[in-house]
């Protein structure tokens, strides 16, 4: 039954495929971490809108915009943001 | 991290606005519901910047439907898992505030009052953002927005915003919260409570949104904690009716601190202000913060 069905509507079928675009593009400011400062509280890494620091609390580049709410929120400011 | 799932259900490259609110909402809830999950997104904005087509930001199945019915067919999804013997499954709706508050009000009160096993997440950015600021009634009083514009003749909205939590408890949902993104765990529990919930579970997550609240990207998480502490947003669940506050600010800020901080309020003169005051002074007496 399944095999006849046609497909209504737009199937994406491929999942998470948004990472094809690199929206580090957009970035006019760039988060920088002081690994020396860093205490792993994991803020950062919850608060981020991309999904895009990784669990070593490492930004990445590929698709940060930028917006600095990881900075902000840093309990230790531990990352500054700098100009591209 | 301890005690969060290490997956990323919502991947990046999606189209979201720098410090978007929507998408730490969803981020976060997918991380506490985990892979066996099945979402379903009302129109708006999540659902623009997650899916520009061909491509999709979602890592689990995910359907996208109109405004209208996006509780109605959430509530078809979990017939034909029925059917098919997978109760197991978490099925969760986002719908912004406009898709819950206004246009999907029908749908959803349908779903809830049915019993529907659904998780329903609202996230609410108070106005229609997606398609240009339009307000809601979701919008808070005050707020000037395209089509509430404070000018001379105008102060901006000029109705309190629609309380939709109540409603939701008044259908008898055996699972209502409120949220916000700035609180995260307590987000997380939240929606896990939901989710090992029997029947139908409500959820209404404020998230602070840069570009239609106007200020600073980077200030999204701070505009959260300020609409908690000044208890224009107040945390709480509401398990069978009964309600308990679940985050009680160390000290209530003054309305303004909220107020300042945002283009869209910049207008209101003390007058109106002192009318936010006393409404949220009535608010948290009511939910027992304050004396």
């Amino acid at each position: 039954m399944v095999k006849n069905m046609k497909s209504i509507g737009a199937a994406v079928r491929d999942p998470g495929s948004t990472r094809r675009n690199k929206t580090g593009s957009w970035r006019t400011f760039k988060p920088v971490a002081d690994k020396e400062k860093c205490i792993g509280c994991g803020i950062c890494y919850l608060y981020c809108p991309d999904g895009c620091i990784t669990l070593e609390y490492d930004p990445d580049y590929d698709y940060c915009k930028g917006c600095g709410i990881c900075a902000e929120e840093c309990p230790v400011k531990a990352i500054t943001m700098e100009r591209e | 991290m301890k005690g969060v799932d290490e997956k990323e259900y919502l991947a990046p490259g999606h189209r979201a606005c720098a410090g978007c609110g929507a998408t730490i909402a969803a981020r976060l809830a997918l991380k506490a519901l985990g892979e066996n999950t099945i979402a379903v997104s009302a129109t708006g904005c999540l659902e623009v910047i997650t899916t520009p087509y061909p491509e999709t930001a979602w890592e689990i199945p995910w359907i996208h439907v109109a405004f209208e019915n996006a509780s109605a067919v959430a509530s078809g999804v979990e017939g034909a898992l029925k059917a098919q013997g997978k109760e197991d499954t978490n099925i969760v709706v986002f719908g912004g505030d406009g898709g819950t508050t206004d246009i999907g009000m029908q749908s959803l009160s349908g779903a809830m009052e049915r019993g529907q096993n659904i998780i329903y997440i609202c996230y609410d950015n108070e106005a229609y953002m997606n398609t240009g600021i339009q307000r809601s009634s979701s919008t808070p009083y005050g707020a000037s927005t395209t089509t509430s514009p404070a000018g001379k003749e105008s102060f901006g909205e000029d109705k309190f915003k629609k309380n939709m939590a109540a409603i939701m408890v008044a259908h008898g949902v055996p699972y209502v919260a409120t949220a916000c993104i700035s609180h995260p765990q307590d987000l997380m529990a939240k929606v896990k409570k939901a989710a090992e919930t029997p029947g139908p579970a409500y959820i209404h997550v404020l998230q602070p949104c840069a570009t239609g609240w106007g200020y600073s990207p980077d200030k999204t998480v701070k505009l959260g904690k300020l609409a908690v502490d000044t208890h224009m947003w107040l945390l709480y669940e509401a398990v069978n009716g009964q309600i308990e506050v679940t985050v009680k600010p160390s000290q209530k800020l003054p309305v303004e601190e909220y107020l300042k901080a945002q283009k869209r309020f910049r207008h209101l003169d003390e007058e109106h202000i002192e009318i936010i005051q006393k409404f949220v002074d009535g608010q948290s007496k009511q939910f027992g913060l304050t004396e």
